[in-house]
C-alpha cells in the first residue's frame, strides 16, 4: 500500500491593519500620522487604535474613561464606531480578495483566508493582494502564509510585527531550523485560540513559547487542557484541523445585546430595549430559516462603577414549541424581565440569547400546544421585508418604542461616507 | 496546475410569460431584453469606486459645478490630463493632473484660478481618478 502525502497547503490570511482606524483615515487624510482610536458602541471601550495611539500606550479594550487623561495629554482623536462604513469597506476588501482564489473565507470583518495551494509565485501574488487592497480600497493589510489556519495566523502576526517582512510572511518557505528558532521566540498567548486566559495555565506546565506548545506531550495536553488545545497543537505541527468554511454555518446561538447610553431604572424602558434586541435576534433567526427553543435574558449593572450596588441576573426559559416569532419570544422576554427586575438598581446593559436552534424544516408540533398559526409567520415575513426596505425599526413591536432613555450614545461618529447619499464626502473643486 | 476561479456572479435567466391571443405570439417576445442598468455603465470597478460631492467653482470650465456628484475610481492609473481627486495639504481637491517632463501641476478649469505647481518636498497624492460627473438638471 502506498501512502500519498498531500501537498503542503498554502493558506494565506489577509488581515487589515487597524481596520476601523484605517477606514476612518480613508476619508480624513488629515488623520494620517496622528494618534486615532475608535470606540465601541456607546463610546465605551477602545476597539481600534492607530500605531501612534499604540505607541502612546492606549490598550486594546481599555474603557474610554480610563484612557481619557492620556488621550487629552497626547491629543488623541477618538471616534465612535461607524459600522455602516466599516461593513462597506470590508465587503469591498473581501470581494476583491475573492478574485485571487476560488477557495476563500471571510473570517471576520477584517480578516480573510485565501487558499493559494497549487499556485506559483506565492510571493508576488501576496504582494499583489496587498497592493490591490491598498490601491482599490485604501486599507493597509498584511499577508501571512502557512500550511494550516493557525500557522497562517501566526505568519500574519510576524508580517505585522517585523518591518523587514514588508507586510508579507510565508511560514512554508522556512527550513525546519528556522521554524524552531522563530517559534521559540513567540510567546504562546499569540497563538490563535490560546489567549491570555490559557497562557498562565500552560506556563505551569513549562509551556511558554509556541515551540514548546508544538513539542508538548500530547496525551498530557489533551487530559489537562482538552481536545481544543490538542487541535491547536496539531495545527502547529502542520496537520490541518480547522477546515476552510466557505459558507458560514448556521449559528448555534444568537445574541443581541448592547450597553445603554444612560443607565436605565424603570422596567418599561428596560422592556422596550429588550424588545428591540428580541426583534434583532429573531430577524437573524428567520434569515437563516431556523427556530429557537431556548431564550435567555440577562441584565447588568455597571461593572466599572464598583461603588454602586451590583446585580447581574440571568434567566433562561425553554420555549414550549420552537419558534421564530418575535411576538412569542418577546412575550416570554417580558415575563423574564418581570422576574429579574429590581427597582433599586441602575442597569447599564441588557441582552437576549436564543439557543437550541434548529432548521425550520425540523419542526415538531407539540401535542398539547396549538401549532403556530400561519398568519403569524406571514406577519413576521412582512415585518422583515418592511424593515429591510425602510430601515431597521421602521415597524416594530409596540413596547419597542416606549422611551428612548436607553438610546445608543455615539457622540463622535463620522458620516456614512459610502452608504448614504446625503453624507457623501466632499471635495473642493 | 492552476485552479480555475469560479465566478460567483449569478447568471440571470429571464422568464417571459405572455398571454397569447388567437394563436399569434406576441411580436415582442423574441426581443425581450434586460433594461439598461446605469450601475453597469457608470461603474467599471465597483469595489474601487466611491462618490464625492463637489464644493467650489474651479472646474466649471468642464462642467463640474458645486453640488455635483463625482464617481471616483481608485484603481485607474492617474495619467497626464486625467481629472483627479488629489490630496494636497491634507485636503481633497478636484483638478486636472498635469504630468510632463518632471513637472507636476494641478490645473483648474476656470481662468480665475492659477495652476498649482507641486514644489519639491510638497506631498501630493492622487486618491483616485474621476470617471463621471452626475449633474442634476431639473
Amino acid at each position: 500500500m502506498s501512502v500519498q502525502s498531500k501537498p503542503t497547503q498554502q493558506l494565506a490570511l489577509i488581515d487589515c491593519n487597524n481596520f476601523y482606524v484605517s477606514c476612518e483615515r480613508l476619508f480624513r487624510p488629515d488623520l494620517a500620522g496622528k494618534p486615532v482610536v475608535v470606540l465601541s458602541n456607546n463610546d465605551g471601550c477602545v476597539v481600534s487604535r492607530s500605531n501612534e495611539a499604540k505607541e502612546i500606550g492606549i490598550k486594546m479594550g481599555q474603557p474610554w474613561f480610563q484612557a481619557k487623561a492620556l488621550a487629552e495629554e497626547h491629543n488623541i482623536l477618538a471616534l465612535s464606531s461607524n459600522y455602516a462604513l466599516y461593513a462597506d469597506l470590508s465587503n469591498r476588501v473581501m470581494n476583491l480578495l475573492a478574485e485571487f482564489s476560488p477557495r476563500h473565507e471571510a473570517y471576520s470583518i477584517d480578516e480573510c483566508f485565501v487558499d493559494l495551494t497549487g499556485m506559483a509565485e506565492l510571493r508576488s501574488i501576496s504582494y499583489a493582494m496587498r497592493e490591490r487592497v491598498m490601491r482599490w480600497t485604501g486599507i493597509p493589510v498584511c499577508v501571512g502564509i502557512g500550511p494550516t489556519k493557525t500557522l497562517a495566523k501566526l505568519a500574519n502576526f510576524i508580517a505585522k510585527k517585523h518591518p523587514r517582512s514588508k507586510g508579507v510572511f510565508n511560514y512554508n518557505a522556512l527550513t525546519d531550523t528556522q521554524k524552531i528558532k522563530l517559534l521559540s521566540r513567540i510567546p504562546v498567548d499569540e497563538v490563535w485560540g490560546v489567549g491570555r486566559k490559557l497562557a498562565p495555565r500552560l506556563a505551569e506546565y513549562g509551556i511558554q513559547n509556541v515551540h514548546e506548545l508544538r513539542e508538548a506531550h500530547t496525551p498530557t495536553l489533551r487530559s489537562e487542557f482538552g481536545v481544543v488545545v490538542e487541535k491547536i497543537q496539531r495545527e502547529l505541527q502542520e496537520v490541518a484541523c480547522v477546515a476552510m468554511e466557505e459558507v458560514t454555518p448556521p449559528r448555534k446561538q444568537i445574541i443581541a445585546s448592547r450597553s445603554f447610553g444612560n443607565p436605565v431604572h424603570n422596567v418599561i424602558s428596560l422592556k422596550a430595549a429588550v424588545a428591540l434586541f428580541v426583534e434583532t435576534a429573531c430577524a437573524k433567526l428567520r434569515a437563516q430559516q431556523s427556530q429557537a427553543a431556548m431564550l435567555q435574558v440577562f441584565l447588568h449593572t455597571n461593572r466599572f462603577r464598583s461603588e454602586l450596588p451590583q446585580y447581574h441576573p440571568v434567566m433562561a426559559v425553554p420555549l414550549i414549541a420552537p419558534t421564530d416569532s418575535s411576538l412569542i419570544i418577546n412575550r416570554w422576554a417580558g415575563l423574564l424581565i418581570d422576574q429579574l427586575w429590581r427597582p433599586e438598581y441602575a442597569y447599564k446593559k441588557a441582552g437576549v440569547m436564543l439557543s437550541e436552534i434548529t432548521p425550520n424544516t425540523q419542526r415538531q408540533n407539540d401535542l398539547f400546544v396549538e401549532s403556530e398559526p400561519a398568519e403569524e409567520s406571514k406577519l413576521m415575513a412582512v415585518l422583515d421585508r418592511v424593515n429591510q426596505r425602510f430601515g431597521r425599526g421602521a415597524v416594530r413591536i409596540s413596547s419597542q418604542d416606549a422611551g428612548e432613555e436607553w438610546g445608543m450614545r455615539q457622540e463622535r461618529k463620522s458620516p456614512a461616507y459610502t452608504t448614504s447619499w446625503v453624507e457623501l464626502p466632499s471635495a473642493v473643486a | 496546475m492552476q485552479p480555475i476561479p469560479i465566478q460567483a456572479v449569478p447568471v440571470l435567466l429571464s422568464s417571459f410569460v405572455a398571454s397569447v391571443h388567437a394563436g399569434f405570439p406576441s411580436p415582442a417576445a423574441d426581443h425581450s431584453q434586460k433594461r439598461v442598468d446605469l450601475n453597469e455603465h457608470l461603474i467599471r470597478n465597483k469595489e474601487a469606486t466611491f462618490l464625492f460631492r463637489v464644493r467650489g467653482d474651479s472646474m466649471t470650465g468642464i462642467g463640474i459645478y458645486e453640488g455635483d456628484t463625482l464617481l471616483v475610481d481608485r484603481s485607474i492609473d492617474p495619467r497626464h490630463n486625467a481629472i483627479v481627486l488629489a490630496v494636497l495639504n491634507n485636503e481633497f481637491a478636484i483638478k486636472r493632473l498635469y504630468r510632463r517632463g518632471g513637472v507636476v501641476k494641478l490645473i483648474a478649469e476656470n481662468p480665475i484660478y492659477p495652476p498649482i505647481q507641486i514644489k519639491q518636498g510638497e506631498e501630493l497624492s492622487i486618491w483616485g481618478v474621476v470617471t463621471f460627473n452626475l449633474h442634476k438638471l431639473y
